[in-house]
């Protein structure tokens, strides 16, 4: 159950609740280490973060987090086979390079991969799309075609199909709406490619056939 | 590492402090070295700031570099104007607390500021070690450091902590004791010396044996090599800073002059700086302590010697935490060379945290007045403190 009001941002509580406790968590891309410190401190994880920027990795070790400053692509190669039980990307495939090597290092060193990522087909883009004439620029997606650090742009029902293309398993997922500075939120059931403004997604390893 | 002694401007420090001294490893029970001598006796000084708590899990090590000393922090009198080398760091809410944490460092044996070294009295000859004394690894002064850990009851430490000679002892305290070390904070330092680190030193070292006054390491009785060895200082403190940093800090400047001397005098500000730092040097510094004390450092190879050529193999079976800092100007120990003991710890799934600090002036980096730095390790140390509690 996601309680309400809690300080910490209603994706990443969603993505918590998913976590058992005192596993082994990966944070790709950390940032200031909001979800690593929620998953230390409630859920009693073993905690490691990677991050690019050296202001955050500095926020995360004096917060008393593992983190290693570095690409996520190169940083993600070192680990054992399983090592982690769970190796999260959260709010940043729009902007990976290549997105399906880095799914597949993930489902290497971590037994389940938990990814979210803002959809691009929630109906405000398309109305955007089709009415202005321009490239859509959303709460979610504030910046502009020549400022953005979003490169990828995908759907919640093209996540699925490339998961399924990989032929890994979704275990989980949630299509959901933010709201209350993004604190609080909604799950979204009815047509979920065209009403939720993120999606969450927890994928095992690939079917054997 | 330089001389950037600074007071802690809020007028925060641990106070008066003094120098205690161990001695071991006497005439029965000498120390085997590395290199297969039995050699003893061995004095090592030490200082320690703060209180050992009850149960004793509040014990820091700290480590110091080519130069220091056991003065970390404090003063050795009301009187003294000159705190030690670290106490920008250490001291009452500080980035290592000392009312909260026992710090204690200790002189390296080889060195020639109160432990045993090559111009201690060799006592079987009744004169000054001189080359007689035994060349030295980085190993063999984290034993002795190890031996002034039991004489003092400590079985665990909750961090060892050092930059660059210093970082060297703290991988090597890791690996070697790992049942001892609970976290580890490696700075500006390396797994093994690269060909560009052996030939600064020994360039520097053949400047003090090139002096005449060296006299093969007997000068004791005479006079001092103080040019080699201020020479030898010069070459260090280029190695210390950076393109930008004496870019910055000295450009093409003159000297107290307008113009050329068209001679050979310290025309330019970063010759006089060199010729000062020098000088400065050989009043504190024994020439034949430099030569060892580079020499292990050259020596340095944790692959050979614990994980037999293999980084990932020397790190295997280490429970401590660490955390690697790396500075972008350092072109001593660059970030490339932390980046290669961080990989290795991470494949023998080792809790580690790196970062690289953004900085200007090179190696010496860790030795500035840094609040990055200062918060990092705090933040790190409580981490860790915390942990124990659990």
């Amino acid at each position: 159950m996601i309680s309400e009001g809690e300080n910490t941002r209603y994706d990443l509580r969603i993505i918590a609740s998913w976590i058992k406790p005192e596993s082994r968590v990966l944070g790709l891309g950390c940032g200031e280490g909001e979800l690593l410190y929620f998953l230390k401190t409630k859920k009693q994880v073993k905690e490691t973060g990677i991050e690019i920027k050296e202001e955050r990795v500095r926020t995360c070790i004096e917060k008393g987090l593992s983190v290693l400053q570095g690409d996520i692509n190169e940083e993600i190669l070192d680990y054992p086979p399983d090592y982690f039980d769970y190796v999260i990307l959260s709010q940043t495939l729009q902007q990976v390079f290549e997105p399906e090597s880095l799914i597949c290092s993930m489902m290497k060193i971590g037994k389940q991969a938990i990814v979210s990522f803002p959809n691009f087909c929630h109906w405000r883009i398309r109305m955007q799309l089709l009415f202005s004439g321009h490239v859509p620029v959303t709460k979610e997606l504030p910046y502009e075609w020549y400022n953005t650090p979003n490169i990828r742009v995908l759907s919640i029902n093209d996540f699925r199909r490339f998961v399924e293309r990989l032929n890994f398993r979704i275990l989980k997922e949630a299509a959901i709406v933010l709201r209350d500075m993004n604190q609080n939120g909604d799950i979204v059931t009815t047509y979920p490619n065209l009403f939720a403004s993120y999606g969450i997604f927890m994928i095992g390893k690939q079917k054997f056939i | 590492m330089s001389e950037y002694i600074e007071h802690d401007r809020a007028g925060k420090s641990v106070g008066q402090v003094e120098k205690k001294f161990y001695t071991f490893a006497e005439s029965s029970e000498k120390m085997v070295l590395e290199n297969g001598t039995h050699f003893g006796p061995i004095t090592l000084a030490y200082e320690t700031c703060g209180k050992l708590n009850s149960d004793r899990t509040n014990v820091i090590l700290v480590l110091h570099a080519l130069t220091g000393d056991s003065h970390m922090a404090g003063v050795y009198s009301e009187e003294d104007a000159k705190p030690g080398w670290w106490d920008i760091m250490i001291g009452p809410g500080k980035g290592i607390d000392t009312d909260r944490f026992f710090v204690v460092c200790s002189n390296i044996v080889g060195g020639c500021m109160g432990s045993t070294g090559p111009s201690s009295l060799n006592p079987e000859k009744g004169k000054p070690y001189g080359m007689d004394f035994p060349v030295l690894t980085i190993g063999d002064m984290v034993r002795a450091q190890k031996e002034l850990m039991d004489h003092l009851g400590i079985t665990k430490l909750l961090s060892v902590i050092g930059g660059s000679l210093g970082g060297m002892q703290v991988l090597e305290w890791s690996v070697r004791y790992p049942e001892m070390v609970r976290s580890a904070i490696p700075l500006a330092t390396t797994t093994k010396h690269s060909a560009l680190a052996i030939a600064f030193n020994e360039v520097a070292r053949q400047a003090i044996m090139a002096d005449p006054n060296w006299c093969n390491g007997d000068y004791y009785s005479g006079k001092k090599p103080d040019m080699g060895l201020a020479v030898a200082r010069m070459i260090g403190h280029i190695t210390y800073l950076s393109d930008e940093s004496m870019r910055q800090k000295f450009g093409r400047r003159l000297q107290d002059q307008s113009d050329f001397s068209y001679g050979f005098n310290a025309d330019f500000q970063v010759e006089s700086y060199l010729r000062y730092q020098g000088s400065k040097f050989v009043e504190r510094f024994d020439a034949n302590s430099f030569l060892y004390i580079t020499k292990a450092a050259d020596y340095f190879d944790l692959e050979q010697q614990h994980g037999r050529g293999s980084i990932v193999q020397a790190f295997s079976g280490v429970p401590a935490k660490f955390l690697v800092v790396s500075f972008t100007s350092d072109w001593l120990y660059p970030t490339y060379q932390s980046k290669t003991m961080v990989k290795a710890m991470k494949k023998n799934g080792i809790d580690v945290s790196f970062c690289e600090i953004e900085a200007n002036c090179g190696h010496d980096a860790f030795l500035l007045p840094n609040e990055r730095l200062t918060r990092l390790i705090s933040g790190f140390l409580e981490g860790v403190f915390n942990d124990i509690g659990r």
